[in-house]
């Protein structure tokens, strides 16, 4: 229990990443879809921002009468801030170009569902083809 | 096969696959070493350098705006650049064609979003001058305190965003227009690439190169590191400004 405790936020980290991957997989609405894909990618964040914490120690902010005799004992991993940063740069941008990309289709079909646009453009095929 | 017989099986496939996953992932989790200790693997000597010898070097207190903006300067111009073609891209998808009149644009403007709110300008007068002030601090103070041009410049496009929906368009395209969009992110884009290539041309350890330490701790110190947390914040701000902009009403202003 003790163990399962001081990794928690692992765990839930781990069922986060199901829960979206289960909605962008079984959620018909476009947008949902995109809120999924969102949710994969926090818990990725959550994931990576755990691993950079240290107990007993301060965020890696050196004060500036330490300097010259850093211990590292003192402060928390910054590698994982720097990699989440990237990561949420990514995330932002997808989002954006998903969601935009959204609104065309939107235009074009009138609908979200991702099932009616499949049996739309191939109902289209086919009578390009006759 | 049916439709709603095929549709059902998908679903009862996914739902398993899914709690397959979580399940191997949970297990995955289990045999990690504790959270917290400071003799986990991942506290290894590359964590150590970036704090022990990160400040001295870059001069920089933060220890994550020391990496990301001085041993790693590369890879945060890629990241802005992804925001600068994300924003390209959302311009590309969403934009009304030339064709398309001023009245047009006010039109789909005005499906989406009211204007003119009372009770909004009056927060927003209010709100708008702090939350710009808040987010120069955090970009100006990012090699001090926590922060840097990432969160200061979401920061500061959430100011622009108020402004917009406080005041509308035809003021907020008095300062950000088109224009000043494409201009300003290259400009920034431009600097942070040149700067970065001349310091790591010249060696990437400040001796020889315009770019000086200057005294921890002081605004004016980390050499290269304040204008580059500038550069990004203009990037980050202007990208935010922009994609709302556009997705709100497909493009700024002829």
């Amino acid at each position: 229990m003790n163990a399962f405790l001081a990794n928690l936020p692992e765990y839930a980290a781990m069922v986060l990443f199901g829960i979206g991957l289960a909605n962008l997989m079984l959620a018909k609405n476009l947008i949902k879809k995109i809120i999924g894909l969102n949710i994969m990618d926090t818990s990725v964040f959550l994931f990576l921002a755990a691993k950079g914490y240290v107990e007993n120690t301060l965020a890696p902010i050196v004060s500036a009468e330490d300097l010259g005799a850093i211990d590292m004992a003192n402060y928390s991993n910054p590698v994982p801030a720097g990699l989440v940063l990237t990561g949420i740069v990514v995330s932002v941008s997808i989002t954006a170009v998903l969601l935009s990309l959204t609104v065309r289709l939107y235009e074009e079909f009138h609908t979200l569902d991702m099932d009616e646009i499949i049996h739309m453009l191939r109902r289209r095929d086919r009578e390009e083809l006759k | 096969m049916n439709k709603q017989k095929r549709d059902l099986v998908y679903r009862i496939l996914c739902t398993c696959f899914t709690i397959l996953f979580i399940a191997m992932m949970l297990l995955m989790v289990h045999r990690l070493p504790p959270l917290g200790r400071p003799d986990n693997p991942d506290i290894n000597e590359v964590a150590e350098f970036y704090v022990e010898e990160g400040p001295e070097e870059t001069g920089a207190l933060n220890a994550v705006t020391g990496m990301i903006l001085h041993y790693r300067a590369f890879d945060t111009l890629g990241e802005s650049c992804v925001l600068f073609v994300a924003a390209v891209s959302v311009f590309i998808l969403l934009r009304i064609d030339g064709e398309a009149s001023n009245d047009t644009i006010v039109a789909i403007d005005r499906r989406y979003e009211p204007t003119g709110d009372p009770i909004l300008t009056q927060t927003f007068t209010l709100l708008v001058p702090a939350v710009l002030m808040f987010g120069i601090y955090i970009t100006f103070n990012g090699h001090l305190s926590p922060g840097g041009g990432f969160s200061g410049g979401a920061i500061l496009g959430a100011g622009f965003l108020l402004f917009l929906n406080a005041y509308g368009l035809e003021k907020t395209e008095r300062f950000l227009s088109s224009a000043m969009f494409r201009r300003v992110t290259c400009a920034a884009l431009s600097f942070y690439c040149i700067a970065k290539s001349y310091t790591f041309y010249m060696g990437a350890n400040g001796l020889e190169s315009f770019e000086q330490a200057g005294v921890p701790g002081r605004i004016l110190s980390a050499g290269l590191i304040l204008p580059l947390n500038i550069c990004v914040a203009v990037v980050v701000s202007q990208t935010i400004y922009s994609l709302y902009i556009m997705i709100r009403k497909g493009g700024f202003n002829k």
